[in-house]
């Protein structure tokens, strides 16, 4: 058969960029859970060495490059980065036994929220305290973005990264939209 | 009147607005109550029940009188707005309330006139009249002329707005105590946010006049603001007003975001916040007391405090001649800043017998109001002195009583406060709300050096509780005069209505009517007699109340106690709390990959939990969801269908115990099932009862694919975790869900293996079979399964490629006569071949139920075993799934009930009920799924079913749930 053609979640929503504040959709990249087994811990920390990645603690993680591992729940972590799909294969035979090994690439919808605005935005829709001393950069959480659960990574000073279930792609768009809309009136209405 | 020369108004920048159709105008900086006042204008609305004249009677969110409706559009129409916190901007259009035909001629004055027969209890007592006097009469009558404001009646279209914060200080209240306490710790460094429900910050600095640190109070209060917003780790938030007091230092927040502008686009309204704060200093400051005496109420009569901050920070004079009538000394102020600022001062009373008489104008000491005159406005009032008795000619009447501390907050927590005789007043307990101080004068600290010194101890010693030191600071000098009372709480042996309760229309005699009637304790007093009831939640009368209440039963005012303070301190509109949630922002939308190709296809969506699933795919012609869904039906039995079915909970669960906890948690044994195999599991809850069904696949030795129904898929995951967590938590054993990660569609049909065939090459799999393939290069699995009865796959590939393949199949479908089918047809398929869904495990069935016992496996425990054999829980008194099928034609409704015919119908005699129906057309005959008592033994008997919602009464045959293909043949061929 023909080719499929693959579409994000997102496709056909443009960047939305308001007082130097952009919302967009990343990159479809590759999303690897891996759960290690009890007792698999040692032999996981080993697969991972040759790729400069460790296990994450609880609310952290572990980056080289532009690949990162992040902890997602309790024994849990998501394997991102468009080097992913050349490891996968080979981490998953060396994890075998040592943890389970599930592709999440299409399950999840990542936005990226960026600029002096994003923290105050997300103010709007998350429960938790996104200070510098509270969520520093490198945070991770898995939290509520207004109604729908979602994992938080603040990647940088002003950057944060939200994934939510990719069906809900739309709703977690038009929620960030708004909130950022209403910061950037805000600003305004303070000039 | 305007007075030139004062205030913080900016005069520079006049603001038009109108007041009951009437343009008028003001300034910036001014409230609606000071631009009213300015423009003479002291009547501005109508009380509550009595429809008496009122006026504007304080300068603050406590407000009881001057309540208006604000008009934006004919959508937004907001009531009970305080004109004393509005804020003038232009083209700010008020309407007075709770007036007809118009403020100044309201037909409902008369009740005022009849007042003796409408007092406290009235309402209530009327109840225990014969009904018809006042089911009919009475009470449409009084419910229409009580009340306040009035609703556009329409949804409230306005953007609002919520929003979290968090920080090491709160400090609510920008007085002198809250500035002295956020200036402490900001210098310190600590995140602090400073929250004040006023627009302009400052509390009583900007009021009361006064110096400090040798220059005009409101000066400094620039300094300290400008200082304060130029730190990094300062947050201030004007015209928030924090209502509540939570756990953990919790609190909540109501800010007007654009309450006083024109709107603009995405500028939400309100936005309420929650505040989380590891400390917070309370520096709400204090409220100052009515002064109970015959007509009392009228317009004109007024609070010391708000006639001072209408003098010193609006520049208006309340009034041209204006006499001061206290208890205390503080309150004396009033009366020489008006001498000063020009203003005629008629006369000083004052209520105690010993305070000092030297002032600038007539002095009367031991002085009682006996009455007052002037029905729209103050005219005169008669005064009893220790000289005699005199008549004053006056247009307004500056009172006060003392001030009552803002304990509000400190009591949400149920903390109850405490009484300090040398103030007459109640104070906050000590630590009544954890990691909260009150300072100031919400702690009945009232001079100005006194609150600046208490708002920086309190916030260094909040700052050392976080483990931060903050250094002093330097405290400018401020007034330091004692705050001498002698309490006065009413007038005595005067005849007339002495009002406390301004919001509610609650008097003195109200409230020892209460007492007489043995309504004696506060708690009762309050709902008695309504007083603390209205919208200023009784912030100007709960204490004169309940010292008046203590007199009546003859307790001291500390025995009598206060009512319960709780959240919110001032009205919350429910559209902020509730921001976002209306309409589509109620829940999230989940969408399937297929989503737009069904829309553009026609098809009506169904909502199933939060999805969005095609009802049906009409096709030109069809006039009816009926015609599509039948034709879908007969597609699928004649050739092929596709339905996309990624809906259904997917769970990856790996590890070498996988089949192990599979056989824990399913009812049935997975451990046999061989690889590349898929077989029907159902699930118990703890209790026996079902919770959910499905199939599960073996796609290696130690790793199988649940799936779950759509409706169940979050309760299934939430299910399993519990189990692991709680049962065998050392399992080697490891699940994620993977429901997002493939799209998934039903192929069913006789034709379904040759459309399967133009894909390229498939497998040959045997029924309930499943096998990795590759479609377009894409890795994908095919699944031999099927909910229709029919030859049927499923067929999945990654989410990505969703969209792509359903347009694939779709036209792949249509060349061989078939074509895509929706939900209702889905649901016809399945009841025909007698499958069960939610409408039938809907939580109160058992595996015996549904006629599926045998699945619980007898070789080993699985959750739910045990309690599934309780007894009652297996037997012919169960209701039982059986078919249903009408011996007519007619249509057959889900939730009617059954009953045996021949039979009365009511509740004792009911057999059982209706859970599914649809219309068949390949048995032209609707069909129903039901449960029925011992219904496995009736199959072949009469049943009767009734509606009364639809009105439906027809006669059944009992039949066997699976209508159709009963061997299988079909499915497995």
């Amino acid at each position: 058969m023909a080719e499929l053609i693959a579409k994000s979640a997102l496709a056909g929503h443009a960047p939305l960029t308001l007082a130097a504040t952009t919302l967009a959709e990343a990159p479809m990249t590759q999303i690897t859970a891996i759960l290690p087994f009890p007792g698999g811990a040692k032999a996981v920390a080993a697969a991972l060495r040759p790729f400069g990645l460790t296990f994450p603690d609880p609310n952290r993680q572990s980056v080289n490059g532009a690949m990162r591992l992040v902890w997602t729940g309790r024994e849990q972590a998501f394997l991102v980065g468009p080097a992913a799909p050349e490891m996968a294969p080979g981490l998953a035979a060396t994890l075998d036994g040592a943890a389970a090994v599930t592709d999440q690439s299409d399950g999840w919808a990542v936005l990226t929220l960026s600029g002096p605005l994003a923290r105050e935005t997300l103010a709007r829709l998350v429960p938790l305290d996104l200070r510098d001393t509270a969520f520093a950069v490198g945070a991770v959480a898995r939290s509520g973005l207004n109604h729908m659960q979602m994992i938080l990574t603040r990647s940088d000073t002003a950057t944060y990264e939200v994934m939510v279930f990719r069906s809900m792609a739309r709703t977690a768009w038009h929620e960030l939209a708004e909130a950022l809309q209403t910061q950037a009136a805000r600003l305004d209405a303070m000039s | 009147m305007r007075l030139g020369g004062k205030g913080q108004i900016d005069r520079s920048k006049p603001v038009r607005f109108s007041f009951d159709g009437r343009i008028y105008s003001g300034f910036k900086g001014d409230t609606l109550a000071s631009a009213l006042l300015a423009n003479g204008i002291r009547l501005v609305g109508r009380s509550f029940k009595y429809h008496r004249p009122r006026g504007v009677l304080t300068a603050g969110s406590e407000e009881p009188n001057a309540m208006v409706e604000i008009l934006e559009s004919q959508h937004q129409q907001t009531p009970n707005t305080r004109a004393t916190v509005q804020e003038l901007f232009d083209g700010l259009r008020a309407r007075s309330q709770n007036r007809f035909p118009s403020l100044a001629f309201d037909v409902m004055g008369v009740n005022d006139y009849v007042s003796p027969f409408l007092s406290a209890g009235f309402y209530y007592k009327t109840f225990m009249w014969p009904r018809p006097f006042w089911e009919k009469l009475y009470e449409p009558v009084i419910r229409r002329a009580a009340g306040l404001g009035s609703l556009s009646r329409k949804h409230d279209e306005g953007h609002y707005e919520k929003a979290w914060a968090f920080c090491d200080l709160l400090v609510i209240g920008a007085g002198p105590t809250g500035l002295a306490a956020a200036l402490t710790a900001a210098r310190a460094g600590a995140d602090v946010i400073l929250a004040d429900e006023d627009f302009r910050m400052g509390g009583r600095l900007l009021a009361d006049g006064g110096e400090v640190g040798g220059k005009p109070a409101a000066d400094w209060v620039e300094g300290v603001l400008a200082e304060l917003s130029a730190l990094p780790n300062v947050r201030l938030m004007p015209r928030t007003s924090v209502t509540g007091a939570y756990d953990d230092g919790t609190f909540g927040a109501l800010e007007r975001v654009s309450l006083h502008r024109s709107p603009a686009p995405h500028l939400p309204r309100e936005c309420f916040w929650r505040i989380v704060a590891g400390q917070t200093v309370l520096a709400a400051g204090a409220l100052e007391r009515p002064l109970a005496f015959p007509d009392n109420d009228r317009p004109g009569i007024m609070m010391a405090g708000a006639v001072r901050a209408y003098l010193n920070r609006f520049g208006v004079a309340a009034g041209k001649r204006v006499t001061l009538v206290a208890n205390n000394d503080s309150a004396r102020a009033t009366a020489r800043q008006l001498m000063a600022a020009g203003v005629k001062v008629a006369a000083i009373l004052d209520t105690r017998p010993d305070a000092s008489a030297v002032e600038e104008c007539p002095v009367y000491l031991d002085a009682t109001i006996l009455s007052t005159t002037g029905r729209k406005g103050l005219t005169s009032i008669t005064v009893s002195h220790s000289g005699g008795t005199s008549r004053i000619e006056t247009d307004c009447l500056a009172m006060s009583g003392g001030w009552n501390p803002t304990v509000h907050l400190t009591c949400h927590l149920n903390g109850r406060p405490v009484w300090r005789e040398d103030i007459a007043a109640f104070v906050p307990a000590p630590k009544a709300v954890p990691r909260l101080t009150p300072a100031g004068a919400c702690n009945g600290t009232f001079s100005t050096a006194a609150c600046l010194a208490e708002g920086a101890g309190a916030a260094r010693a909040a700052l050392a509780a976080l483990g931060k030191t903050a250094p002093d600071i330097d405290l400018p000098q401020a007034e330091d005069a004692p705050y001498a009372i002698t309490p006065f709480w009413q007038t005595p042996d005067v005849s007339g209505r002495q009002w406390l309760d301004f919001a509610n229309d609650v008097t003195t005699k109200d409230v020892k009517l209460s007492a007489q009637e043995n309504f004696a304790s506060v708690e009762h007093m309050k709902r008695y007699t309504t007083q603390g009831m209205a919208p200023d939640q009784g912030k100007n009368s709960n204490v004169g109340a309940l010292a008046v209440l203590a007199d009546a039963t003859g307790r001291g005012i500390p025995q009598t106690g206060t009512t319960t303070f709780r959240p919110p301190y001032t009205p919350v509109s429910i559209a902020a709390m509730g921001a976002g949630g209306r309409g589509a922002g109620f829940a999230p939308q989940r969408y399937m990959t297929s989503d737009q190709a069904s829309r553009d296809r026609g098809a009506p969506m169904i909502e199933a939990g939060l999805w969005y699933r095609p009802g049906y795919f009409p096709k030109p012609g069809e006039t009816t969801w009926r015609e599509s869904c039948d034709r879908e039906v007969m597609m699928v039995r004649a050739s092929v269908g596709v339905a996309d079915v990624s809906t259904l909970g997917k769970i990856d669960i790996q590890g070498k115990d996988a089949a192990r906890f599979l056989d824990l948690v399913y009812t049935n044994t997975f451990s046999t099932l061989p690889t590349g195999r898929v077989r029907y599991g159902l699930m118990l809850r703890e209790d026996g009862h079902v919770l959910d069904d499905g199939t599960t696949a073996r796609l290696g030795e130690n790793h199988y694919l649940m799936t779950t129904t759509t409706a169940a898929a979050g309760l299934v995951m939430r299910h399993l975790d519990f189990v692991h967590q709680a049962f065998c938590a050392d399992w080697d054993v490891r699940f994620i869900s993977v429901t997002e990660t493939w799209a998934q569609f039903a192929i069913a049909g006789p034709k379904a293996r040759e459309l399967l065939a133009t894909l390229g090459d498939m497998p040959d799999l045997p029924f309930m079979g499943v096998a990795p393939v590759t479609l377009g290069g894409v890795a994908a699995r095919l699944f031999r399964i099927s909910f229709s009865g029919e030859q049927g796959y499923e067929l999945a590939v990654p989410t990505r490629y969703g969209e792509a393949l359903f347009r694939d199949l779709l036209a792949r479908a249509e060349t061989m006569g078939g074509g895509p089918y929706g939900m209702e047809a889905l649901n016809v398929l399945r009841i025909e071949k007698g499958f069960i869904t939610h409408a039938e495990i809907h939580g109160r069935t058992t595996a015996f139920d549904i006629g599926l016992e045998k699945m619980v496996s007898a070789k080993k425990d699985c959750i739910g075993k045990a309690a599934a054999a309780r007894p009652g829980m297996v037997g012919a008194e169960r209701e039982q799934l059986v078919g249903l099928k009408p011996v007519t034609d007619a249509a057959l409704s889900a939730g009617a009930h059954l009953f045996t015919p021949g039979e009365q119908v009511k509740r004792e005699t009911d057999q059982g009920y209706v859970t599914s129906v649809g219309y068949s057309p390949v048995l032209k005959s609707w069909l129903g799924l039901g449960f029925l008592k011992n219904g496995r033994a009736r199959i072949g008997e009469r049943i009767r079913l009734v509606d009364h919602l639809r009105g439906i009464d027809l006669l059944c045959e009992v039949c066997d749930p699976v209508f159709h293909d009963k061997e299988g043949v079909k499915l497995r061929g």
